[in-house]
């Protein structure tokens, strides 16, 4: 019901953009290879269904063993760097160099070491997700309410009992923002891992469409994307609500 | 064996004595409640005491047995009500017996019920009012096994009316469940109207420079605030306060 209330203004303002599209390139006398109008690109998801189903289904595969793997790596890398201050001090800074690097100049050289397998598409994909749950569970770490934990340690919690039933349950909301991030970054570091040269998936059917000029299909892929993040972002929000009741009114707050 | 015996405590942060040959004890059973000036070094004996620091010198004992430096040997009650907002009232109640290893479901239900939390064991902490939100926390330290209770200024954030009326409702639970309580205020009517004995501590470097053995018989009637006696008291502590901060 909120969604329908609140969303409406933003998806008449969709509405109104398609049909300017839409009015726009016939009347400027566009050809349909350079931009083709939003109808034909529909035209297109609906009746090319079988053509690029296939490709649909190994990006999605794709994406999601490399959004838990990533994930996992992202939220391990945390534990260890927040439980151990030295190796903190040491790698963050490293994590963020990391961050640097242009995945887009990174996969080649991961083609060139691994071969055109699973496995270079996977380490682009981990890249791209440990980093934003990474530094969300080790923001959320920190950030445990000062006032539990003198408490838990008045009580006489050890460092496990305080990490398990103080520091992880509060870090879960920015753990869950940084898995929304990570989620929709997974299904971008699948297309661009495709580009490189795979068998199927969205970046192939990407690349041999814009390669041909059929530009209606590069829309068509792009639709694809913008859809699969939006279900995987809405997948995580779904998790979230199940999992943090707590925080239901937005306030964890700390006299709780 | 629920006896504290603080003998010759001394400890100093950065050089600063906030704690100089400090000496306490408490029996069995007894409610002792701490006055100081704010800044006196009240907290930092609750620190040594719940075992985060070790002292510089002198020794904690609990039932014979030294504690120095030994966390987990006294259950705590702090200022704000500390529950963890994502565990229900039940599994929060739980949490200090959790920590030490050993809970007792059927107890905290019981216990719930008697403070008047019943119906509220699936709430969330954020779902309660203030004095509920204390009582919770005053039940899971009751619910700790170990056999003295620190209470740290528990009802300060609380408004007058219902903090007279947690001042009731812990002597009535209390009274039907025995423990060696040390509470520190700086509220000289609540450690009347709460205690059997009362110690004053001085300004940094804190000692112990007052004591006043409250002679009202329990169970204490609201009443008692207003007697000749209880302003005597009063006056008296006030006279010592003063004096000891040099006001």
């Amino acid at each position: 019901m909120i969604i329908v209330k609140k969303g409406w203004r933003p998806v008449l303002v969709l509405i109104l953009l398609l049909i300017i599209w839409q009015v726009l390139v016939p009347l400027l006398d566009i050809p349909a290879w350079l931009l083709p109008t939003p109808e034909q690109i529909g035209l297109e998801v609906i009746n090319s269904w079988p053509n690029y189903s296939g490709h649909l289904a190994a990006t999605i595969r794709l994406s999601i063993l490399g959004l838990i793997i990533g994930s996992s790596v992202g939220l391990g890398v945390a534990m260890v760097l927040h439980l151990v201050p030295k190796l903190r001090e040491t790698f963050y800074p490293l994590l963020i160099l990391s961050q640097n690097i242009p995945i887009i100049v990174l996969a080649p050289l991961l083609v060139i070491w691994f071969g055109f397998g699973v496995v270079p598409k996977l380490i682009i994909i981990i890249l791209v997700c440990f980093f934003p749950i990474t530094i969300a569970a080790l923001d959320g770490f920190r950030q445990t309410t000062s006032e539990l934990l003198h408490y838990m340690k008045m009580a006489g919690a050890d460092r496990r009992q305080i990490f398990w039933k103080l520091e992880w349950p509060h870090a879960m909301p920015s753990i869950f923002s940084g898995l929304k991030i990570a989620a929709t970054y997974s299904v971008m570091g699948a297309v661009i891992s495709e580009w490189l040269g795979a068998q199927e998936g969205i970046g192939v059917y990407m690349t041999l469409a814009s390669s041909s000029f059929r530009t209606t299909q590069v829309f068509v892929a792009i639709f694809l994307i913008m859809c699969l993040s939006m279900v995987f972002f809405a997948a995580i929000v779904l998790l979230e609500k199940r999992f943090i009741r707590w925080n239901a009114n937005g306030g964890g707050d700390s006299n709780g | 064996m629920a006896e504290l015996v603080i003998e010759q405590l001394t400890k100093s942060f950065d050089g600063i004595e906030v704690l100089k040959e400090l000496s306490l004890h408490i029996q069995e059973d007894e409610f002792v409640a701490v006055l100081g000036p704010s800044g006196s070094g009240k907290s930092t004996l609750f620190h040594l005491i719940g075992g985060l620091y070790e002292p510089d010198e002198g020794t904690i004992a609990l039932g014979g047995d030294k504690i120095n430096g030994q966390k987990g040997s006294v259950s705590y009650m702090p200022q704000s009500p500390s529950l963890l907002p994502w565990r229900s009232i039940l599994d929060n109640v739980l949490l200090g017996a959790e920590l030490a290893g050993r809970k007792d479901k059927e107890a905290a239900l019981e216990m719930m019920d008697k403070a008047g939390l019943s119906g509220y064991e699936r709430a969330y902490p954020h779902q309660l009012s203030g004095g509920m939100k204390q009582r919770a926390a005053f039940i899971r330290s009751l619910l700790s096994p170990q056999p003295l209770i620190l209470l740290d200024e528990p009802f300060s954030a609380l408004d007058e009316f219902t903090r007279s009326e947690m001042q009731k409702w812990l002597l009535d639970i209390w009274q039907s469940n025995k423990r060696s309580i040390l509470f520190v205020t700086h509220n000289i009517e609540e450690a009347l109207f709460l205690a059997d004995r009362i110690l004053v501590l001085s300004e940094k470097p804190a000692q112990v420079v007052a004591e006043f053995q409250v002679e009202f018989t329990r169970p204490r009637a609201e009443g008692i605030t207003l007697t000749e006696e209880f302003l005597q008291y009063k006056k008296d502590i006030y006279k010592v306060l003063k004096k000891g901060t040099g006001v």
